[in-house]
């Protein structure tokens, strides 16, 4: 748990982080909270001889409400969002998604930029952001672009950011209607053996719309359009929950591990599923 | 005497003695962050050392080549089984009679293993150089399985190929350690042939870990000049340790000087001796500077002594209306690599043979098969005497499955075969001689404060209705009654390496009346510091807030066998009382004198000497201690001063009454603990809020270990649980609300009655949860399952009795 020695950077603002990273190329990576990147540099699986620490990056950090538009800067901490309150009047689920996260201690370093930007398919970030519909803000030398959370995962700690751009904002509409996220883990700093986070809007007794993604069901975080239509135009009875469970276990493909085997996990993903639906939409 | 005179009651209360929640006095220093821990301390010119360590669970070692790691900047020695050959510290002896390596000599046997020993400059340095040594290794094949390994023609340790006689009497096999027997096997055997009711059950005690929030370390200091080794670690017996080095060195005993700082928690796994340690020495003698090895979190859980690994086989016999006859235990023990179980060493299955536990049972067989696998070596008890965690889970899963057997109510059942107030002492058919016990009353207390009859309605109801569809979740109520055997232990049968289980204390009393007392104990966490004091402070009349206790020293505290197996009340608790007593008995002689009066005609009164019928009086220990020093008292020698050495006459047993209520989700696994009843008898009560807070901790890491918390290999002997994120260390969040209640029945041996409760809450916890789990299961035809009860495993056992089927 001692890792090889590195070159400590800590700019003060993005091109400053961005210079580094381009010098350095992939001998370089950004550090946030650094609850994923630490542990594996220590345990001598990530080599990188040069840490750019972006937490003296004041224009990352900050949550901005503006109309339905919510961005948030991507040092913003676990716990940052979980005290914001105008943030949980807007998108309540961010919070209950947040307080599933590890402990306190680690939600005070941890953040979402990190969580999102890492391509862990064990963080919780990610699927969310892809229930949300998010867009993520990616600044590089050529400048700045935006890519959908939904295209952003390609596999596990692979995703459409380049090595030398940083993901500096993330950026979604408030949600309107129901929203759970529902998360079995086995303890406090586990990832999900199985977790889905669920957006239902109702027009009278039917669904008028439906967002459902999974986490750690997959080697990337599973946004599940079937589920979704399975659920519009329904009146969220047994028969449709039923339908968009089966369709959204359709679209994962869990692995053995520590936490059980495919079997086990395929039958809670179906219940966290089916839970997290019928919270929303007793919320909606 | 005036208003201003404290009266009888403010004098008792003043001494903060026996029955006292006292505050810990620890606590001031750790709460802030002021504890002096090994990787605390740091002496001049250190240099730091790491490990190599095998990737493989079993291999030949072909060539190690350390050029490279040599060749970097600040690296000053590699060290392999080649360099320490020479002073034959390449094996070392294990506290079980075998031997094992120091570092891979031809050979690893299990992942994890030490194969060169890096010293550097700095920590960095020498973790850069692990990497750079190279290691070519032929890969073997690997036996994880003890039985496997009973029948496989794959010699695991080659050092012992054909010898057919162990530490510990006749071996079986190449890959068997020993058999070890208790009891009467054909009168057992008879008795349940011939029985109404036979129950058999096999059941599998897992690997786990203690896992101390502070892994394992040391720095070893020759001094060449004055020819003197100072020895800081985390030694759990530091006594032991410097004899031992002193053994395997050469170095004599009173040139080693063994110092326990503060420990962060030991649970068993800082008894044994590791390899770090002797590196660490060797690199000092040879470098000529003190030389650091601390471990990390994945070396300890991968490399230092593990717990339990038994495959327990019971049959168990009764008469048609619950009279238990006969009891039939045979153990597949799994021991890893090397036999290094910390027991005393006549006991190589430590105290198994409590495994009739609470229960009158007239005859019983214990037999233990102890065997080799390619897994870390260990066996400690880990937050219990000797074994005893797998006796209670044994005979107490044994009971559950002997009342499904018999259809009855498991509580009835325990109730109408416990050992009676009126049998003890009591003489159980393995061997032990119970001191004292009142279970009836304490399993009626218990009962009674969970409202055992309505939970058992209530759970009734609950599986009509789960059976109506009309809910998931399901009710488990966990039993468990345990009798623990701790304070080893009478030197006439317990030894470690042939050094007797008394302990010590030496007290000091200094002449304006406050006091030092050492010990041959070392406290890791259990606030002896505060309890020790408090025995002393209503043995000997100066308050506990005037006495420093000091242990952990060799230089300076009396010789003693150190702190496990709840053996410190028991034992050095006993000597702390002994010594006392012979302060006492001194100081009564002083006050006589400075009173005028025969020895006989004064008494001890809380806090002083008072002439008999005259109260008014009197001379105060405070008093007593400077006429001690300071005035000359004809055929009394000036001091007050007193050691006592303690060898117990029994262990002491304590016992406890537990119930767990706990409801589970058949669809995902996941459980919930509603309630958690712990009724402790440990006799007389010392500390009370430091007994609640022991019950608390044993509690927790009975639940970790009950629901989830296991050392796991794969077939190839990868650790699969080798960090925290899977290895499960409950936190706040995951440990539920525990009530504390207790009886007291003092031990009649005991100094002050005292029996010692550190460890009975993790005995009788473990069967508690587990026995909740299954008991849930029991209307639906669960006969037993195998903990630890995880998510996965308890959706399995749902999923095998067609709960799923909807």
């Amino acid at each position: 748990m001692i890792p090889p020695s590195f070159e400590y950077h800590r700019p003060t603002d993005v091109a400053g982080a961005l210079a580094v990273l381009a010098e350095h190329g992939d001998d370089a990576r950004v550090l946030a909270g650094g609850h994923s990147l630490i542990p594996m540099m220590k345990l001598r699986m990530a080599d990188v001889p040069h840490l750019i620490d972006l937490q003296d990056v004041a224009a990352l950090k900050g949550i901005e409400i503006a109309g339905d538009q919510i961005t948030i800067g991507a040092m913003t901490t676990q716990h940052e969002l979980i005290a914001s309150d105008a943030l949980h009047a807007a998108a309540p689920i961010i919070r209950e998604a947040a307080l599933q996260i590890a402990d306190p201690q680690v939600r005070y370093m941890g953040t979402i930029g990190g969580n999102v930007a890492n391509g862990d398919p064990g963080n919780d970030m990610p699927g969310l952001m892809q229930c949300l519909d998010a867009r993520f803000t990616l600044e590089g030398a050529d400048g700045t672009r935006t890519v959908a959370a939904r295209s952003f995962y390609e596999a596990a700690y692979m995703t459409d950011r380049d090595d030398e751009e940083i993901l500096t904002h993330i950026s979604f509409a408030a949600p309107r209607g129901g929203y759970a996220y529902e998360k079995q883990k086995r303890k406090i700093g586990d990832y999900a053996t199985a977790a889905c986070a669920a957006l239902i809007e109702r027009e009278g007794d039917k669904v008028a719309s439906a967002s459902v993604a999974m986490t750690n069901l997959s080697d990337i975080p599973v946004f599940s359009e079937a589920a979704a239509a399975a659920l519009a135009g329904s009146a969220c009875d047994d028969a449709a929950v039923k339908a968009a469970v089966a369709a959204a276990l359709e679209d994962i493909d869990p692995t053995e591990d520590n936490r059980g085997p495919v079997e086990f996990k395929m039958h809670v993903a179906g219940i966290i599923i089916s839970r997290a639906i019928q919270r929303a939409w007793s919320r909606a | 005497m005036n208003d201003l005179t404290p009266d009888r009651d403010e004098r008792v209360a003043n001494l903060k003695g026996l029955g006292c929640s006292r505050k810990r006095v620890e606590d001031a220093r750790f709460t802030q962050g002021k504890g002096n821990y090994i990787d605390d301390i740091s002496l001049p010119g250190m240099l730091h050392g790491d490990f190599v360590r095998s990737p493989y669970a079993h291999a030949r070692v072909k060539s190690i080549n350390t050029d490279a790691a040599m060749a970097l900047d600040g690296v000053v020695a590699v060290l392999t089984a080649k360099d320490l050959e020479p002073l034959s510290l390449h094996w070392m002896p294990t506290l079980a009679g075998d031997k094992q390596m120091v570092l891979a000599d031809g050979k690893v046997l299990f992942q994890g293993q030490e194969v060169a020993f890096v010293v550097a400059r700095d920590r960095y340095i020498a973790a850069d150089a692990v990497e750079l040594v190279e290691v070519e290794y032929e890969e073997l094949p690997v036996l994880v399985d003890p039985f496997e390994a009973l029948k496989s023609d794959v010699v695991l340790r080659e050092d012992l190929d054909g010898q057919t006689e162990g530490a510990h009497g006749p071996r079986k096999h190449h890959n068997h350690i020993f058999t070890w027997e208790v009891g009467d096997e054909a009168g057992t055997n008879a008795v349940i042939g011939d029985a109404d009711v036979v129950a058999e059950e096999t059941m599998y005690y897992h690997r786990t870990h203690p896992c101390p929030l502070e892994p394992c370390g040391c720095l070893a200091s020759m001094d060449k000049v004055n020819g003197k080794l100072t020895l800081y670690g985390t030694f759990q017996a530091p006594h032991v340790v410097r004899t031992v080095a002193s053994l395997l060195s050469g170095i004599e005993e009173h040139n080693i000087r063994v110092v326990s700082p503060d420990i962060g928690g030991g649970f068993g796994n800082k008894v044994g001796v590791y390899p770090g340690y002797v590196c660490s020495i060797v690199a000092s003698i040879v470098t000529g500077v003190p030389v650091k090895w601390v471990e990390d979190r994945m070396e300890n859980l991968m490399t230092t002594a593990f717990a339990r690994d038994y495959w327990m086989k019971g049959r168990i016999s009764a008469t048609r209306d619950g009279k238990i006859t006969g009891l039939h235990c045979h153990v597949t023990a799994d021991h890893g690599a090397f036999d290094a179980c910390a027991d005393p060493t006549k006991f190589p299955a430590g105290f198994m043979n409590i495994c009739t536990g609470s229960y009158d049972i007239p005859i019983a067989y214990l037999g233990v098969d102890g065997v080799y696998t390619n897994k870390a070596p260990g066996g400690v008890s880990y937050r219990c005497s000797f074994r005893v965690t797998e006796a209670v889970y044994f005979i107490e899963r044994m009971i559950e499955v002997l009342a499904i057997e018999l259809n009855m109510d498991a509580a009835e059942l325990r109730r109408i075969n416990f050992i009676g107030k009126e049998q003890f002492p009591y003489q159980s058919a393995l061997g032990w001689e119970y001191d004292s016990g009142d279970y009836h009353t304490a399993w009626d207390k218990a009962l009674a404060a969970v409202d055992y009859d309505g939970l058992r309605k209530e759970q009734a109801e609950r599986v009509e209705a789960f059976k109506r569809g009309e809910t998931r979740t399901l009710m488990g109520i966990g039993l468990s009654f345990f009798t623990e055997i701790v304070g080893a232990g009478p030197v006439k049968n317990c030894d470690i390496l042939g050094m007797g289980m008394f302990d010590s204390c030496e007290i000091r009393i200094h002449p304006t009346g406050s006091a030092i007392a050492r010990l041959g104990t070392i406290s890791q966490g259990q606030g002896h510091a505060t309890t020790f004091a408090q025995i002393l402070a209503s043995e000997i009349g100066i308050p506990a807030d005037s006495i420093t206790i000091e242990e952990g020293d060799t230089d300076t505290a009396p010789y003693g066998l150190g702190t496990y197996g709840s053996r410190s009340t028991p034992v050095a608790g006993a000597a702390t009382a002994m010594a006392g007593r012979k302060i006492r008995a001194k100081a009564q002689m002083i006050a006589a004198y400075l009173l005028e009066v025969h020895d006989d005609d004064v008494e001890f009164d809380v806090d002083r000497f008072v002439v008999k019928g005259a109260p008014e009086r009197f001379k105060t220990m405070s008093e007593i201690a400077y006429a001690a020093y300071n005035q000359a008292i004809p055929g009394v020698e000036p001091g007050l001063e007193a050691v006592s050495y303690y060898d117990p006459p029994n262990m002491t047993y304590p016992f406890g009454a537990y119930v767990c209520v706990m409801d589970i989700d058949v669809d995902t696994g996941v459980t919930d603990i509603r309630r958690f009843y712990a009724l402790d008898d440990c006799g007389t009560r010392i500390n009370p809020m430091v007994i609640e807070g022991q019950i608390h901790g044993g509690l927790t890491e009975a639940l970790a270990v009950a629901m989830g918390q296991e050392i796991a290999y794969d077939d190839m002997g990868n650790v699969k649980t080798g960090t925290l994120m899977d290895f499960f260390l409950p936190t706040a969040w995951e440990v539920p609300n525990y009530e504390t209640d207790h009886t007291v029945t003092p031990s009649p041996h005991h100094p002050i009655g005292a029996k010692g409760v550190g460890e009975s809450p993790h005995v009788g916890g473990v069967p508690c949860f587990s026995n909740a789990v299954q008991d849930a299961f029991r209307p639906f035809g669960l006969r037993h399952t195998n903990m630890p009860h995880d998510h996965w495993r308890i959706w399995k056992t749902a999923n095998g009795l067609g709960l799923h089927d909807t």
